[in-house]
């Protein structure tokens, strides 16, 4: 075969080039440049009206000093944590249940549906299912006798209802990629327990959940990195509300650059919020051990 | 002897039963809470503005009506839709969209496209700094979006380009690392003995790629162009912040800005809900239409 392939050895030098050109420019002017250019900025003081000040470390230091800013990365993990076992533990139990008795596509198809929702269109849902007074849960919670609950409007719950909403919109998505993950564990693993009479409990444990690893490495590492940039649910929702409650990084850094214009401020806390997802996404590839793979 | 083997499977039998009930129930639970919402959205959406409150509990529409879609696709005038229960606000619907419509198919074959002759580059030509330059493509992968975000904003305030389409789409239209990467991942799997017969004729590269590489790469593309398309479909951050004026507003933007417009006190929950119910037809209809192709598709990509 590589008779014809050899005659071209050489390079296609230019003809290469031209075929990256396009995407070489899409990637310097809006990924490159920009991730630079925002540790720039981060170094001025700059409301896109005026020329931009130099500031040295002003906006790290003003950072590190803001009490509101370390309150956003408490409630960022806060929420991490509310959300991702929960919802990692439910789409594991829904794969396995797709896997082993109902994976037809339309339990599939139904359940993605949340997933495929506009992120706004599913705030607004919840907003309404979610309101004191008339909205359907407040009313089926009186309707067997349970108090009523304030969700988004109260400092201690707004956060953890935020939290659920998210996981009702990704734990089908989450558990159709699970169950792309348990199609791979052969089957005849089953049958072999099934026959030392394994029950279904001490198959999870001892065959699923081993081999399912790289597959939970992967969903957990991303939906992690994605959970600390949650923003859409709360614009619909909280607007970072009541006090502080869901003022989350990325929605503070949103209000300090396009509601107050400080360029430099908002700036230097995604450049904080960079390296800080670099680290976290180092440190899980470490845990997970993704390296190496059980299926031998 | 058989008498004691099928007592003991029977026990067996039992109590996995009751632990399959049990995850049943969970399974089934999961399923309705999944889909009630939506059913309520609907409900909401049929519902009089003013018999929602009556009656919050009714699982049927209460004094069903379809006002709420006439007011919010303005076929009322503000004067009637203010009777009818509603803010005089609407919410132009079918503007919005067509806006998504452009953005996204802007979106979905310009990124398809280049990124396409890219993953070829970098899957089969030869050149100096190929891997290297792959590398750093790859690391883009990592850049989280609200690092971009500011530099990103400015730049398209410099060209002039906030509230227009090409603003909107330009950071998406040449290339996003995934789909690059995707498609190289694809192309390297094509069988280079395709491309030889071709090669021998003496076709040039961009020829072979037209009329070799794209044909066999079709399943590969409608799995990218899918999740694209909702990947464009859904994005809210970026229309948000540069296209707010209404000849460019896309959906999400649009359904953000209609709930800050009605009264704080009391929204205007059965025009809202109509609008969000609006909303949800076209990712519906997709799924219905290509479910099987969607559901894979997101299947194999989420795990690429």
């Amino acid at each position: 075969m590589g008779g014809v392939m050899r005659r071209r050895v050489g390079s296609d030098g230019l003809t290469a080039w031209l075929f990256i050109l396009a995407s070489l420019v899409g990637f310097a002017f809006f990924y490159i440049i920009p991730a630079i250019r925002n540790v720039i900025i981060s170094f001025t003081h700059w409301n896109m009206l005026s020329p931009a000040r130099p500031a040295g470390f002003a906006n790290y230091s003003q950072m590190f000093g803001d009490s509101v800013f370390w309150n956003a990365l408490k409630i960022t993990f806060l929420y991490v944590i509310y959300n991702i076992p929960l919802q990692t533990v439910l789409a594991i139990f829904l794969a396995v249940m797709m896997d082993r008795f109902a994976g037809s596509i339309v339990i599939r198809g139904l359940l993605i549906l949340p997933y495929l929702l506009p992120p706004v269109v599913v705030g607004l849902i919840w907003l309404w299912m979610l309101n004191p007074i008339l909205g359907i849960v407040d009313v089926a919670l009186k309707n067997i006798g349970l108090a009523s609950m304030p969700f988004l409007g109260s400092v201690s719950q707004a956060l953890p209802t935020i939290a659920g909403i998210n996981i009702w919109e990704y734990m089908g998505f989450n558990a159709i990629l699970f169950f792309a993950g348990l199609q791979g564990i052969p089957k005849s693993l089953y049958e072999a327990a099934g026959l030392d009479g394994a029950s279904e409990w001490t198959m999870f444990w001892r065959i699923t959940l081993p081999l399912l690893r790289p597959v939970t490495a992967f969903v957990v590492i991303t939906t992690v990195i994605g959970s600390f940039q949650i923003f859409d649910t709360i614009a619909v929702t909280t607007t970072g509300g009541p006090v502080n409650a869901t003022r989350v990084l990325v929605w503070y850094i949103y209000e300090q650059a396009f509601q107050q214009f400080k360029m430099g401020y908002g700036a230097s806390m995604a450049t904080f919020l960079f390296v800080l997802l670099g680290i976290i996404a180092l440190v899980q590839f470490r845990v997970f051990r993704t390296g190496d793979s059980d299926l031998a | 002897m058989t008498t004691a083997t099928s007592a003991g499977a029977g026990r067996i039998q039992q109590r996995v039963s009751a632990g399959k009930v049990i995850a049943w129930i969970v399974f089934i639970a999961i399923i309705l809470v999944t889909l009630f919402p939506m059913w309520w959205v609907i409900r909401t959406a049929f519902s009089g503005s003013k018999d929602v409150f009556q009656n919050p509990s009714s699982l049927l529409p209460t004094g069903a009506t379809i006002q709420n879609f006439q007011r919010v696709l303005g076929f009322m005038t503000p004067d009637q839709a203010i009777a009818a229960g509603g803010g005089s606000e609407t919410f132009n619907f079918l503007v919005a969209l067509r806006n998504s419509v452009i953005v996204t198919a802007l979106i979905l074959f310009g990124q398809i496209f280049f990124s396409s002759l890219a993953g070829y580059a970098f899957a089969r030509l030869r050149f100096r700094g190929r891997e290297t330059l792959f590398f750093i493509y790859i690391t883009g992968l990592m850049v989280p979006g609200v690092v971009t975000l500011i530099p990103n904003f400015v730049l398209i305030h410099a060209l002039g380009w906030l509230n227009t389409f090409q603003g909107l789409v330009a950071p998406f239209f040449l290339m996003t690392p995934f789909s690059v990467f995707f498609l190289r991942q694809f192309m390297l799997g094509i069988p280079i003995e395709l491309e030889e017969a071709s090669v021998l004729d003496g076709a040039r590269p961009f020829t072979i790629f037209w009329r070799v590489i794209l044909p066999v790469s079709q399943t590969a593309l409608l799995t990218l162009g899918i999740v694209v398309f909702f990947q464009s479909w859904n994005n809210f951050l970026w229309p948000f912040l540069v296209g707010r004026n209404e000849n460019v507003r896309v959906l999400t933007a649009a359904l953000a800005i209609f709930q800050t417009q009605t009264p704080q006190g009391s929204p205007d929950w059965t025009g809202l809900m109509t609008g969000t119910a609006l909303s949800m037809i076209p990712s519906i209809l997709f799924l219905l239409i290509a479910g099987r192709k969607v559901v894979e598709s997101l299947q194999f990509s989420g795990l690429k």
